[in-house]
C-alpha cells in the first residue's frame, strides 16, 4: 500500500477510536470575575460563570418561575415564617463529598456567619437552618419573607463542597468546588477561567459540552471580532450598535431578552447640601423632569432597538407592572406649568453620570430634551467608582445609575426606596412606602404582593425619588455551531442542553 | 565593574522609596471608595467596616504607608482586595507575559527600525531617505488601538491566519504562545521602530561624515564593512541607550494593546486595579515597574562599558 492511501487510512482509524469528539466552548465576557467563592463574589460575570461551575437550591425559568435544582420541592409554613425543602438525592460534589441536609446547613451558615461574606442581607431573614432528615433541611425566619426564595435561586443558594470550604476558608475562591456540571480546572487571572464536565454530575446526560473556556474581553467591538475569526463560540453583552450586523451574518445567531434590570436616574432628595435644590425639594420639579423625557426616543437611539422604555422598576413586560402607570408620553406644556407652579423659570441641574460611551450617549439626549422644558443640566461625568462614592455619600443633585435586575420584585425596587437601605442614593424616606414594600416580602400570595407593590407605586409615581428610563436588553452572539442556548432574563448563560456540533 | 554595579543598586533603593512615597499619596488622593467598590451591588454595612478594618482602610495614610513599607521589604507586597490573592502572585503571574511580549515587540522595532535607520542614513537624501522616514512617521502616527483592531479584522477575522485572543503562556505552549503574542508584538514594536529608526539615522548620519571613514573608505574597504563594521559599531551607543529606556517603558505594561488582544499583563492588571482603587495591586505594580526601568538603565550603562573599551577606565 502506498503511503499516500495509508495515511487517511490511519487517520479514519484514530478518528473511529475516538468517537467521542471532544467539545469545547469559548466564552467571551465584558468582564473578568472577580473571587470565585459564591460567598464573596460580587460581580455579574462571576455568577455567570457560576451557572456553570455551582449549582444552586433552585434556579429560574424563562419566565422568572422559581425551578427544582438542588431541592426537588419545597413548601412554606402558613405564617410564612418556616420554609422546607427536600433535596435531591445521588448528587456528588466536585470532590466527591456527598451532597445532603447538613451540606446545605453547613454552606448557610457560612454564607451567614464567614466575615468576609456579601450574602449577609440576604439570608438577613434566616434564623435558623437545620437538617430534618438527611434528605430534607428546613430554614425557620425571624421574620415571613418570601424573597428568600430568589436569593436561594442565586449565590446564596450555590452550594459549595463543605470539605473543601472548611479547608480552604476564606481563600476558598482560588479552588472552588462545588457541584454544577463543571468543574473548575484554573484561572488566570484577566485572561480565562477554564472548567471541564463532571462526570458525576446528576443531570449528565443533558451535559453535551466537555470543556468551558470563560475570556474576559472587555472592549465589545475586539469581543465580536473574536468571535467571528472563530476564536470564541459565544459572547455576551454585545453592544446594541452590533446588533443588525450579527443578525445579516450568516456565520452567527443572535439571542437577545429584556432583562429584570433598569436604567435609573437618582435624585438626591436627602438633608446633604447638595440637595438643597429645587429637584431635591420639590417634587413637582421632579415630576417635570421626568415628563421632560421622550423614554421610547431616547431607548430607540441609544440601544438601537433593543431595550424598552419603561418608567417603574419592573419592566412593561413583567407580571410586577403597575398598568395604572403607563410609560407616559413626553409633555413638554405639562412640565413647563409644572415648573411654573413650583415657581421656577429654569432650573440648573448638575447631572452625574460615568464615563463609557452609552450612558453619556443617553444622558446627553436627555440633557437636550428636558432643556425644553427649563432644565439647564450640566453633565458630570466621572468613572464609576467615584460615581458609586458621590451617590452613596449623597454629595450630589442628580445621578445615572443602572441596576442588573433581580428575579423577585423585591431585589429590585425594596433597597432602592426603603429608608436608610443599603442602596438607598436618592436617600428617600417615606413610612407608607418602607410599610407597603415590607408587606410585599411577607405574602406567598402573589397577588397580594401585587397589590402592595402597586399601592407603593402610586406613591413613587408621585414623590418621584427616582425616575426610571427604561430596561436593557441582554444580548447574546453566538457561533451557528451552537445550539441550545435559551436566553433568561437574568442574562445568564446556563450551559444546560447546549450543543457544538463540530 | 562589580563594585560600581552594587553602587549602583544601592543608589536605587532611595529612588523607589520616593516612587512608592509618590504613588501611595496619589492614590489615595483619587475620590471613591475602594470598599465601596468591592462591596459592589449588596452594600452591608457590617461587611463595609469589616473590610476597612481589614485592610487597614481607617488608619491614617502615613500609617497605612509605614504599615504597607514594613511588609514590603520583607517581601510582602499585600494582597489584592477584589480578588483576594497576593499581589506577589499576581505580579508572577503578569510579569513572564509582559516581559515575553516587550522581548517580541523589541525584536520587531529592532528589525524593523535598524535597517531602516541604517538605509536612510547611508541613502541621506535620497528618495529611499524619504520614504524610510514617512513609514517611521506613519509607524508613530498609526495610534496602537486603531492598528490593533485593524490587524485582528484583517489577519485574524478575513486570513484567518493568527489567532485574535487566547494568550497561552509559552513555557505550557511556545508555539501557540509566539502566534497569539506575534500581532501585538508587531503593534507595539512598530511605534518603537520609528523612534528607532530616527535615532539610528542621526547616529549613523554623524558617523559616516567623521574622518576615519573617510580613511576607511580611502584605504579602499568594502562599502558593507566601512558601514556594518566601522560606523554601526561606533553608533550604537545610543541605540542601546534608547532601546534599554523603551524596553522600560513595556514592562510598564501596554494598556491598550492588552486591551485589545487580551493579553494578560501589567498594563491591564494595574488600570484594573486603578479603576476599583485596588491600592495593594497599584502599588506592587509601580515597584515593580520601576525596579524593571532602573534594572535596564544599568544593563544599559553595563553595556556601554563591553561596548566601548575607552569607559572602563572611568569606572
Amino acid at each position: 500500500m502506498k503511503i499516500a492511501k495509508l495515511l487517511p487510512a490511519l487517520v479514519s482509524t484514530v478518528l473511529l477510536a475516538f468517537p467521542a469528539y471532544a467539545a469545547e466552548l469559548k466564552i467571551g465576557l465584558q468582564d473578568d470575575a472577580d473571587v470565585l467563592d459564591p460567598a464573596q463574589s460580587q460581580t455579574f460575570v462571576g455568577r455567570i460563570v457560576y451557572t456553570a461551575l455551582c449549582d444552586k437550591l433552585v434556579d429560574i425559568s424563562p419566565d422568572l418561575k422559581i425551578v427544582p435544582q438542588l431541592a426537588t420541592e419545597w413548601n412554606w409554613s402558613d405564617d410564612g415564617k418556616e420554609l422546607t425543602m427536600k433535596l435531591r438525592e445521588g448528587v456528588k460534589f466536585h470532590d466527591g463529598t456527598p451532597f445532603n441536609a447538613e451540606a446545605v446547613v453547613y454552606d448557610i451558615e457560612r454564607s451567614m456567619t464567614l466575615p468576609e461574606s456579601r450574602r449577609k442581607s440576604e439570608l438577613k431573614s434566616v434564623e435558623k437552618v437545620e437538617a430534618v432528615s438527611e434528605y430534607e433541611v428546613k430554614f425557620t425566619l425571624n421574620n415571613p419573607d418570601v424573597t428568600l426564595l430568589a436569593s436561594l435561586s442565586d449565590r446564596a443558594g450555590m452550594m459549595v463542597s463543605p470539605t473543601a470550604a472548611k479547608e480552604m476558608g476564606a481563600n476558598f475562591g482560588n479552588k472552588p468546588v462545588c457541584s454544577g456540571p463543571f468543574k473548575f480546572v484554573e484561572r488566570v487571572q484577566q485572561s480565562r477561567i477554564v472548567l471541564e464536565k463532571f462526570e458525576d454530575y446528576w443531570n449528565k446526560d443533558n451535559i453535551f459540552i466537555d470543556k468551558v473556556t470563560y475570556l474576559p474581553i472587555p472592549d465589545t467591538t475586539v469581543r465580536l471580532a473574536n468571535l467571528r475569526a472563530g476564536d470564541l463560540d459565544m459572547i455576551e453583552r454585545l453592544a446594541a450598535s452590533d446588533a443588525e450586523s450579527v443578525k445579516s451574518d450568516p456565520n452567527l445567531s443572535y439571542e437577545s431578552v429584556v432583562g429584570t434590570g433598569w436604567l435609573g436616574i437618582y435624585f438626591n432628595v436627602g438633608d446633604d447640601p447638595k440637595a438643597d435644590n429645587p429637584l431635591g425639594k420639590d417634587k413637582r420639579v421632579r415630576q417635570a423632569f421626568s415628563l421632560a423625557i421622550d423614554r421610547e426616543a431616547a431607548n430607540q437611539i441609544v440601544y438601537e432597538g433593543t431595550s424598552m422604555a419603561g418608567n417603574q422598576p419592573f419592566s412593561p413586560k413583567s407580571p410586577w407592572y403597575d398598568s395604572n402607570f403607563p410609560v407616559p408620553a413626553r409633555d413638554i406644556e405639562k412640565a413647563k406649568a409644572l415648573l411654573k407652579e413650583a415657581g421656577h423659570d429654569r432650573v440648573p441641574v448638575e447631572m452625574l453620570v460615568t464615563n463609557n460611551p452609552v450612558a453619556m450617549q443617553f444622558m446627553q439626549i436627555v440633557q437636550s430634551m428636558v432643556a425644553e422644558a427649563g432644565f439647564d443640566v450640566s453633565l458630570k461625568t466621572t468613572e464609576f467608582t467615584t460615581l458609586l462614592d458621590e451617590m452613596s455619600a449623597g454629595t450630589y443633585q442628580v445621578g445615572r445609575a443602572d441596576w442588573s435586575g433581580r428575579s423577585d420584585p423585591d431585589g429590585n425596587i425594596h433597597q432602592f426606596l426603603t429608608c436608610k437601605a443599603a442602596l438607598n442614593d436618592s436617600k428617600y424616606c417615606n413610612p407608607e412606602v418602607d410599610k407597603l414594600l415590607n408587606e410585599g416580602r411577607q405574602s406567598p400570595d402573589n397577588a397580594v404582593r401585587k397589590q402592595k407593590y402597586d399601592e407603593a407605586m402610586a406613591i413613587l409615581q408621585d414623590d418621584v425619588p427616582m425616575t426610571f428610563i427604561g430596561h436593557q436588553a441582554w444580548i447574546w452572539a453566538l457561533n451557528k455551531k451552537v445550539s441550545g442556548f435559551v436566553p433568561t432574563p437574568d442574562g445568564m448563560i446556563r450551559l444546560v442542553g447546549v450543543k457544538k456540533a463540530d | 565593574m562589580f563594585s560600581y554595579i552594587v553602587k549602583r543598586l544601592l543608589v536605587a533603593i532611595p529612588t523607589l522609596l520616593i516612587i512608592s512615597v509618590f504613588v501611595f499619596s496619589l492614590q489615595k488622593l483619587l475620590p471613591g471608595d475602594p470598599v465601596l467598590a468591592m462591596a459592589g451591588e449588596e452594600r452591608d454595612p457590617q461587611l463595609i467596616e469589616y473590610l476597612r478594618e481589614k485592610y487597614r482602610l481607617n488608619d491614617p495614610v502615613p500609617i497605612q504607608y509605614i504599615h504597607w513599607l514594613g511588609s514590603a521589604v520583607q517581601g510582602d507586597l499585600g494582597m489584592s482586595l477584589r480578588t483576594n490573592q497576593p499581589v506577589l502572585t499576581l505580579v508572577a503571574q503578569k510579569l513572564p507575559v509582559t516581559v515575553q511580549l516587550a522581548i517580541m515587540s523589541m525584536l520587531f522595532a529592532f528589525a524593523i527600525g535598524i535597517p531602516m535607520g541604517i538605509l536612510a542614513a547611508v541613502k541621506k537624501n535620497t528618495a529611499l531617505d524619504y520614504v524610510a522616514n514617512v513609514v517611521a512617521l506613519s509607524g508613530l502616527s498609526i495610534p496602537n488601538f486603531w492598528l490593533g483592531i485593524m490587524l485582528i479584522l484583517l489577519v485574524s477575522v478575513h486570513l484567518g491566519w493568527l489567532p485574535a485572543s487566547g494568550y497561552r503562556p509559552f513555557f505550557e505552549d511556545p508555539l501557540n504562545s509566539i502566534k497569539t503574542m506575534l500581532m501585538p508584538a508587531f503593534v507595539l514594536g512598530n511605534a518603537l521602530a520609528a523612534t528607532l529608526m530616527r535615532h539610528t539615522r542621526s547616529a549613523m548620519v554623524s558617523v559616516l561624515s567623521a574622518d576615519y571613514i573617510r580613511t576607511a573608505r580611502a584605504k579602499g574597504l568594502a562599502e558593507r564593512s566601512v558601514v556594518l563594521e566601522h560606523s554601526f559599531r561606533n553608533a550604537v551607543l545610543p541605540i542601546v541607550t534608547l532601546s534599554a529606556l523603551l524596553f522600560g517603558e513595556l514592562l510598564a505594561g501596554a494598556v491598550l494593546t492588552e486591551q485589545i488582544f487580551t493579553i494578560p499583563g501589567f498594563g491591564k492588571l494595574i488600570v484594573d486595579a486603578v479603576f476599583t482603587r485596588d491600592y495593594a495591586v497599584v502599588q506592587g505594580v509601580v515597584l515593580c515597574t520601576a525596579v524593571g526601568f532602573i534594572l535596564m538603565n544599568l544593563v544599559a550603562d553595563v553595556l556601554y562599558v563591553v561596548l566601548n573599551p575607552r569607559m572602563r577606565a572611568s569606572l
